[in-house]
């Protein structure tokens, strides 16, 4: 599943709000290969969501480039022909009010030179397979926290990027609801393999989800302080293993 | 705190309220605590009303100033919104414009009258002018505070999906996120619509402000009340079917 080609880089990236003054992250060089799952694991506040921004493009990094020498920007998952090469989920859903459950689902495909009916179809495959196809016609208002951020994932997938962000987008959950999500979220990751990354404060979801855990902590700025690839055994919660790797980890967050 | 009552109990009392309220107007009158010269007795009203819709008058009236209410309206409403909505998302014309609107803000819809007539004359434009300016304002706010209400991280998740340019922004995100508050402007200014409407014809332009005016020169009150009523009437109907449309527009909403 994992092919080895580049979905996304950093290289020598740094983040700051005021131009240099005081840095977010700094020095930070990843890439992200074709049906990678990568946890960044890291304490709240430290910068993962700036991180996930700038990979998304929603702001510029203050040094260092997106893309980079091993990932050319554009070269792989250019937008077209009805798909957009990134799609993120927020911790929030970010679900807007006045559209349909479907109608949310839509907004990512706007823009794209589909007819209705085609945005329409997409929409509902998407919800589909989220399991919210029932749910289509309702407002956001009347969906649960879970459900809303499913749809949130269906937004995402529709749209079938190369690379889909997730910014701890079950933060705000209930443990029940946000262990049934995870599972949901690996089930659909084997399906359509797509390249994920995804936000994390929480040691047992990076685990859990990801096949490769990097950590970013220290600082101000923080950087990479390690990275680990679990294996089957450490993934699974009931194994020594998985209490052993949790704590290299929790070391590495404490650096 | 109020509780909750039923439709049924809240149109009755509603309407009992209006009895009451017709009925001690009448006793007051009829038993000479007010004088009747003065303030004419609901009545009366009837007979007044039909002498009105009999010689055309008050069929006409309306007419007249339900053009210039639709039209002042539609250009106060249109424009001050548009105004609101631009000046609310950019923070150039915002800063270009805030020393114009502190200093025009102040000056009420009515001290325009003068230039309305100097303008336009005794014409249905300087009427529509002064309504205009009135509603202007209204919804100017309006539009400016929704969208300025509207929460930033709508705008990052318009970007993130390929919508971050102006025009995807204004329709995508601005418009329907500040709805509410452009309506809630648009509502309040169907009211003083129809205030300014009496001002602006009170200077002669043909209208129920001007009928009133020349009823009331001829001490003929009752034709004065049923002007008021006339007006209140319309008002009624127009906030009504607005509501409609509200209600259509934000079903999105609890």
């Amino acid at each position: 599943m994992i092919d080895g080609t580049c979905v996304a880089s950093l290289e020598e990236a740094g983040f700051s709000h005021d131009g240099g003054a005081h840095f977010v992250f700094r020095h930070v060089s990843l890439t992200l290969a074709r049906g990678e799952f990568v946890a960044v694991l890291g304490p709240s506040g430290v910068g993962k969501s700036t991180l996930l921004r700038v990979l998304m493009g929603l702001v510029r990094p203050t040094e260092g480039q997106v893309g980079g020498s091993a990932c050319a920007v554009g070269a792989v998952g250019s937008q077209g022909a009805g798909r957009r090469s990134r799609a993120m989920v927020f911790q929030d859903a970010r679900l807007l009010p006045w559209r349909s459950v479907l109608r949310n689902v839509e907004f990512g495909l706007e823009g794209l030179g589909l007819n209705s009916a085609e945005r329409a179809t997409r929409a509902r495959e998407a919800l589909r397979l989220v399991g919210l196809e029932q749910e289509a016609g309702r407002w956001p208002r009347r969906l649960s926290g879970g459900q809303r951020q499913r749809v949130g994932v269906a937004r995402a997938l529709t749209v079938d990027p190369d690379l889909l962000l997730m910014d701890e987008p079950f933060g705000a959950l209930d443990a029940i609801t946000r262990t049934g999500l995870q599972d949901e979220l690996r089930r659909i990751w084997r399906q359509t393999g797509k390249t994920v990354i995804f936000v994390t404060h929480d040691i047992e979801e990076a685990l859990r989800l990801a096949t490769r855990i990097i950590v970013l902590a220290g600082g101000p700025p923080a950087h990479i302080v390690g990275e680990i690839a679990p294996t089957d055994a450490q993934r699974n919660p009931e194994t020594q293993d998985f209490a052993q790797c949790a704590a290299r980890l929790r070391a590495l967050i404490a650096h | 705190m109020k509780g909750r009552l039923s439709k049924r109990l809240h149109v009755g009392l509603g309407i009992f309220g209006l009895a009451v309220f017709f009925g001690s107007w009448q006793a007051a009158v009829s038993l000479g605590w007010l004088p009747g010269n003065m303030v004419p007795a609901p009545l009366d009203l009837g007979p007044a009303w039909l002498a009105e819709v009999r010689g055309g008058f008050w069929q006409q009236a309306i007419q007249d100033s339900l053009g210039h209410y639709s039209l002042g309206l539609l250009i106060g409403s249109t424009l001050g919104t548009a105004v609101g909505l631009l000046c609310g998302m950019s923070r150039i014309l915002d800063s270009l414009l805030e020393g114009v609107i502190r200093l025009l803000r102040p000056v009420p819809g009515l001290a325009w009258v003068p230039f309305a007539i100097l303008w336009f004359g005794l014409s249905t434009a300087g009427a529509t002018f002064v309504i205009a300016i009135s509603v202007f304002w209204i919804n100017f706010y309006a539009a400016y505070g929704a969208v300025r209400g509207v929460d930033p991280e709508l705008f990052e998740l318009a970007a993130a999906f390929g919508h971050g340019g102006f025009m995807a922004r204004l329709f995508k995100v601005v418009l329907p996120a500040s709805m509410p508050g452009i309506l809630a402007g648009l509502r309040t200014g169907l009211g003083q619509g129809w205030m300014s409407v009496v001002a602006a014809e009170l200077f002669g332009v043909p209208g129920i402000g001007a009928r009133m005016m020349q009823a009331s020169s001829l001490l003929a009150t009752d034709v004065v009340v049923v002007y008021m009523l006339t007006m209140a009437f319309l008002y009624a109907i127009t906030d009504f079917l607005f509501g409609f449309i509200r209600g259509h527009l934000l079903k999105w909403q609890p």
